[in-house]
């Protein structure tokens, strides 16, 4: 692990001491972990802005993939010999570093599926199995599509209906309705922790206080708050989250359902297949225990113990230091886009209640357009609806163009950002 | 620089002049078609006189290319025979399916040509196709309707 070296930063303004206190790292140091970052794309060094969609991956877990698969390989949890005990030790410290980096109350309470989209899915089935008609489910004008689609299938299913929070013209949830929206009907509400696509880190006490005032339960789509600020199931108080491995540095195809142990005990399988028995009869099965009762067949192993690499990355650089650095260059990029002619960001402009993903329109000229003039110059950016496409709706836009940073992003990227729109203007003027 | 290759000139100057934008009124058929990874849309009307294409009108959102790509879809096959159109159809989706492969033929295509660049970006080439296949779906109802009811879809 690189050393972390500990420096003012230059953007802090004198007589404001209480910033000196905020834990820090030198980016520098830390993009020579990330062999990616050295890249030429079209010519130019690669500026990579795409971070929300996908992370960049540190040696420290390149490293853990290879020595397993070149030392290591076996399956897990259904082997007596060496090999297969070392990738089961490995598989299951993976998932107790998971519990710990999140707060959980025990490493039983990880579930590992494919990404949140399964995860998400799998509370719809195996807790949603229980709605009936007149039951609600709210969720948010401000989902992905994985915390959308997998209720209105749900809601198909059972009859059960489908409400939402409307977002503010500030892109904040709206929470004005919240003691309407959130009933004695509802029986979950599920919501984006921080919105992939306006950067808002949405509020959570008032929401889950409510809802358990009225017995429902709180599934949070943590999928871009986990990697990028501290989260503590504890703290929050919520009943589920879900989250991805391959936005937190770690492998693709590694996902995470936390759930209080007491709820998942109490729901029935999701797949069934090998490793999630008890024991199996041809006439009937009974079902192990949880977490093994929700990973029917082989997990992927490999992926589970890149991702205990990267939280390992994660926690030993320090949650609230990577926070504290995307909140400076989020601050940064908002102030150094306003200087941009023509352009609108979409969601909070302040770096108040939001994250380092920010999303805007230049001029009327279309996203697609934005992002490969932008490419030419080696900077990746997202376009498109984002799969949020009723946030899109929401602000009257087809799509949008997506900056988002991580902990090895600088400004001298931001920099090479504002010059690159320059250049897209020139050329759709 | 490919990039280039890609915003041609004649491309951006369909794009900010577009020919046949706005929709006419009366038409034989029309096609809405989406490209859902990037939510562009795009509405074709067409209207025959015979066998011919007498009018071609669009309306949508989108990047420059799949607005120029409308553009000159217009221009291609305003005129000509629905089997003469059909065939400049498959030439531009062979075009455009030629991973930049494909010798373009500007007789057929006129400044259709300008897309071989695009065809290099697998990325953008729906964006270029878009009011194409939509047009394509309009022209077969368009000739479904006049043929009536016991007549193909082309």
């Amino acid at each position: 692990m690189t050393e972390i070296v500990a420096q003012p930063g230059s953007w802090v303004p004198s007589g404001m001491p209480q910033f000196d206190e905020a834990p820090r790292y030198d980016v520098r140091l830390i993009r020579e972990d990330f062999p990616i970052l050295r890249r030429q794309v079209n010519g130019h060094p690669l500026v990579y802005l795409d971070s929300a969609n996908t992370s960049q991956k540190p040696r420290q877990v390149l490293d853990v993939l290879r020595e397993h698969y070149e030392r290591h390989n076996a399956n897990v949890a259904r082997s007596v010999h060496t090999l297969g005990t070392e990738s089961t030790t490995a598989y299951e410290a993976a998932r107790a570093k998971v519990a710990a980096f999140i707060g959980a109350a025990s490493p039983d309470e990880i579930v590992f599926t494919k990404n949140s989209t399964e995860a998400i899915n799998l509370v719809a089935h195996s807790f949603g199995v229980r709605l009936r008609p007149g039951d609600e489910i709210v969720i948010s004008e401000m989902e992905h599509h994985s915390n959308i689609v997998p209720w209105q299938l749900l809601c198909e299913r059972t009859g059960a209906t489908l409400r939402w929070f409307r977002i503010t013209d500030d892109g904040r949830l709206d929470l004005s309705n919240l003691e309407e929206l959130v009933n004695e009907r509802t029986r979950l509400v599920s919501y984006v922790h921080m919105s992939n696509i306006l950067g808002t880190i949405n509020p959570t006490s008032a929401i889950i206080a409510r809802a358990h005032e009225v017995g429902a339960k709180v599934l949070l789509d943590c999928s871009q708050s986990v990697p990028h600020l501290p989260v503590d199931v504890a703290a929050l108080d919520a009943d589920f989250i879900a989250f991805t491995g391959h936005k937190m540095l770690g492998p693709t195809g590694i996902g995470v359902l936390w759930g209080r142990y007491d709820l998942l005990a109490d729901m029935p399988p999701f797949l069934g297949g090998g490793s999630m028995i008890e024991t199996v009869t041809l006439e009937k099965t009974t079902y192990a225990l949880p977490p093994t009762r929700f990973e029917a067949g082989t997990p992927p192993i490999a992926q589970a113990i890149g991702l205990g690499a990267a939280v390992d990355y994660l926690a030993h650089l320090g949650m609230p230091a990577i926070a504290g650095h995307e909140r400076e260059l989020a601050a940064y990029a908002l102030e150094a886009m306003a200087t941009v002619p023509g352009l609108r960001i979409f969601g909070p402009a302040i770096p108040a209640g939001r994250g380092g993903t920010i999303s805007f329109a230049l001029d009327g000229i279309h996203p697609h357009d934005v992002g490969q003039v932008l490419d030419s110059l080696g900077i990746q950016v997202r376009v498109g609806h984002h799969c949020a496409r009723p946030t899109c709706v929401r602000f009257g836009v087809p799509a949008m163009t997506r900056v988002s940073f991580y902990l090895y992003s600088t400004t001298d990227e931001v920099d090479a950002l504002v010059r690159g729109l320059e250049q897209v203007r020139k050329v759709f003027s | 620089m490919q990039f280039e290759q890609l915003y041609q000139e004649i491309i951006l100057d369909h794009y900010k002049h577009p020919h046949g934008r706005g929709l006419r009124e009366p038409f034989d058929a029309e096609a809405h078609h989406v490209n859902p990874t990037c939510g562009d849309e795009v509405t074709i009307r067409v209207r025959l006189a015979g066998d011919a294409i007498e009018e071609i009108s669009f309306e949508g959102m989108g990047c420059s290319i799949s607005l120029a790509s409308a553009s000159v879809l217009h221009d291609v096959m305003s005129g000509h025979t629905v089997t003469d159109a059909l065939a400049r159809h498959d030439a531009f989706v062979a075009l455009m399916s030629g991973r930049g492969q494909v010798e373009p033929d500007e007789e057929l295509l006129e400044d259709g040509v300008a897309f071989a660049g695009v065809a290099k970006y697998p990325a953008r080439v729906k964006c270029a196709l878009l009011s194409w296949m939509a047009f394509k779906d309009a022209t077969a109802r368009a000739v479904a309707d006049v043929a009536g009811p016991v007549g193909g879809t082309a």
